[in-house]
């Protein structure tokens, strides 16, 4: 079994809005991280991928209701967790970092203020103590994520950042509580090339260094694909495939990655037109009682707009599909037959 | 001025766009009592571009990328240097003149959730540019807007619409619309489609590229993802700290680059086919800051390659291969 995992999420689902209609934004989630892993969490906008992570950290508060079969960090459940303890999981356990790290850090205080604060409440025994211990250990921190002259550093406010110097702080803090799992929900979206290609090669650096599991949220595929060692696929709050990398990319299971991946210019560099994915996601309460994909894939065939698939173990990876793809890129499991039907009758 | 003397005055075989030397430096207040110093936030920038053409403008924030597309839009006038639209002259141009020839450039801005005002429908969106510019009557103006959603792939019904009511996708679509009701021949796309998501990006970049073929409009693409400026554009220019660094077709600059920060650009663009990620980390540190002049190369100080001469000289463009660069080391590989 799986219970080895790090985080370990079996069946989460979050809810919102009135609980005659609700509305959720992720539905049956599994979710495992092991240790030391990097997990790339892939999806459209609305996907799901923040509030899973918000639901991992314990941070879905009142209208949101969570769900789940199993919710465990580190071997315990979070959500019996006392509120001591889940402000000690976020933050010691789990640390986050956002995607514009300039609204994440406070206009009014200084680099070096925020930075040991964080440490006050995060970091050890003897850091918590002492004010000399924070100030050092502020001062290695920055020199850890390659911030250069990290000691004048301290004394500089936000706007005189930056984007990839604040996002190097964001980390910074993030690491202050030497958490077991970093969740980064599009750490590089709002930087340049350039930059993103330093934090994403820092963060890969800081968890081989210490040996912490990343979890990083990301609609960019390519940016996955170089980093990640493992993909979840989001669509609609639910996981429609999961698999290793770089197999996910090379010869994805579910018509969905596919059709993300076919969709990227990269793989279009011959052709004048990029292959599409006609329709848009389904919205909060129009979501389809079959396959959620079905609208808008490409093989759909009668089962798949009347019964929802569950999310199975095909090959190496899990896909919820009821026609997996095989490593030619074309469905499996009679789907042929099926359709060859559809088009008769 | 008339539109007969606008008619009289453009060479018949001028390139649609044409920049030479263009420079645009604003003067900052650097506190009370430190008086001013200067940005030079585009610095003698030069290209050309044809009719139904695509230039790509990529390079990191604060390279100029918007400045330049600032003058091209005629928002400002350079501080220096020749911008010609057609042939006709736009830095000197009368205010008279540029009237006419701002609805010829028109711009398609990156997030379609800030560029479309919230509280006017679709219909009055797509008609504004219109009535800003008088053009037909109001029944005249209704029937181009319903045509134009049908070129861009929307329905009638949404006319009467609100923004709010549609995708992220859908709204870049209106905001291409809106851009498209002058009839302009260029249009300005300021990273168009970065902030929609992957399934979405193909579709707009389709319509971008159904829509040059049908009217034969000229983009100036801003962009910084270098795999969508790969499928959609015909030239290429790399820009660093105000200045073009190197420029030519796509195909020369994606396989022949000849200067280091385009390298580095291109080493740092995530790609499916990527090796992982710790073993090329690109450039080392950041962009420069705007209002650092320093003497020389503004590259060098990232630059793997630079040499003495780097600190002394600024590199002049000099065509090497099938681009222009400007690097003193470019011509010495090969």
């Amino acid at each position: 079994m799986k219970s080895a995992s790090l985080v370990d999420i079996r069946g989460l689902r979050v809810e919102f809005g009135p609980t005659a209609h609700p509305f959720p934004a992720v539905d049956g989630v599994d979710l495992a991280i092991d240790a030391g892993e990097i997990v790339g969490l892939v999806g459209e906008s609305g996907s799901g991928k923040s509030v899973t992570a918000l639901a991992l950290m314990g941070l879905v508060d009142f209208p949101g209701r969570v769900r789940a079969d199993r919710l465990d960090f580190a071997g315990r459940d979070i959500r019996a967790m006392n509120a001591r303890e889940q402000r000690a999981l976020a933050g010691r356990g789990i640390a986050m970092i956002f995607q514009d790290p300039l609204a994440s850090l406070d206009p009014c205080y200084t680099v070096g203020y925020q930075l040991e604060e964080t440490i006050r409440l995060h970091g050890n025994a003897e850091e918590r103590s002492s004010g000399a211990m924070r100030r050092a250990r502020a001062v290695s921190l920055l020199r850890e994520v390659e911030i250069p002259d990290p000691v004048a550093r301290l004394r500089a406010f936000p706007h005189q950042l930056s984007g990839g110097m604040a996002q190097r702080v964001m980390i910074a803090s993030a690491i202050a509580g030497r958490p077991q799992l970093l969740i980064a929900d599009e750490p590089t979206t709002a930087l340049d090339v350039t930059v993103q290609a330093q934090v994403l090669a820092l963060l890969a650096r800081l968890r081989a260094e210490h040996a912490m599991a990343l979890l990083l949220i990301t609609h960019d595929l390519a940016v996955v694909s170089e980093t990640a060692d493992r993909v979840v696929v989001m669509y609609a709050g639910q996981v429609m495939e999961t698999g290793a990398v770089p197999d996910i990319f090379e010869a994805p299971l579910h018509p969905y990655t596919q059709a993300l991946l076919d969709a990227l210019p990269e793989h279009n560099l011959d052709r004048a037109r990029l292959a599409t994915i006609p329709g848009v996601v389904p919205g909060a309460y129009d979501r389809p009682a079959g396959c959620l994909l079905a609208p808008r894939c490409r093989y759909a065939v009668g089962r798949c707009h009347a019964q929802r698939p569950a999310l199975e173990p095909v090959g190496s990876g899990r896909a919820r599909c009821h026609f997996p793809l095989d490593a030619r890129g074309r469905p499996t499991r009679g789907w042929e037959a099926e359709r060859a039907a559809a088009i008769t009758s | 001025m008339s539109a007969s003397t606008l008619a009289s005055q453009p060479p018949a075989d001028a390139p649609l766009l044409a920049a030479h030397d263009l420079t645009r430096h604003y003067r900052v207040s650097r506190g009370y009592f430190r008086g001013h110093s200067t940005v030079r936030a585009l610095d003698g920038v030069s290209f050309t571009l044809e009719q139904g053409r695509t230039l790509a403008v990529v390079g990191e924030s604060g390279c100029g990328k918007s400045t330049l597309a600032r003058q091209v839009t005629m928002v400002e006038t350079p501080t220096a240097g020749k911008l010609r639209l057609a042939g006709i002259d736009v830095v000197d141009a009368s205010a008279d003149v540029r009237r006419q020839l701002r609805p010829q450039v028109q711009m398609v801005f990156q997030n379609p959730y800030a560029s479309l005002n919230p509280r006017r429908t679709v219909g009055a969106l797509l008609e504004e540019p219109l009535v800003i510019h008088r053009r037909g009557t109001q029944g005249e103006r209704r029937a181009a807007a319903y045509a134009m959603l049908a070129k861009v792939g929307l329905r009638a019904e949404h006319y009467r619409r609100y923004p709010h009511m549609f995708s992220g996708g859908q709204r870049q679509r209106i905001a291409v619309a809106r851009a498209l009701m002058l009839g302009p021949r260029l249009v300005v796309a300021d990273e168009p489609i970065s902030a929609l998501d992957v399934s979405i990006q193909a579709q707009v970049l389709n319509l971008l590229l159904d829509l040059q073929a049908e009217l034969r409009i000229a983009y100036l693409f801003i962009a910084h993802n270098l795999q969508v400026v790969r499928h959609i554009a015909d030239s290429v220019m790399v820009m660093y700290a105000g200045r073009a660094v190197e420029q030519g077709p796509k195909d020369a600059i994606f396989t022949d680059a000849r200067h280091p920060y385009t390298r580095a650009l291109l080493a740092s663009t995530p790609s499916l086919r990527g090796r992982r990620r710790a073993e090329h980390p690109g450039p080392a540190a950041e962009p420069p800051s705007p209002l650092a002049h320093a003497s020389g190369c503004a590259f060098r100080a990232r630059c793997p390659r630079a040499v003495d001469r780097c600190a002394v000289e600024a590199p002049a463009m000099t065509a090497i291969g099938r681009v222009r660069v400007a690097c003193h080391r470019a011509g010495e590989d090969g």
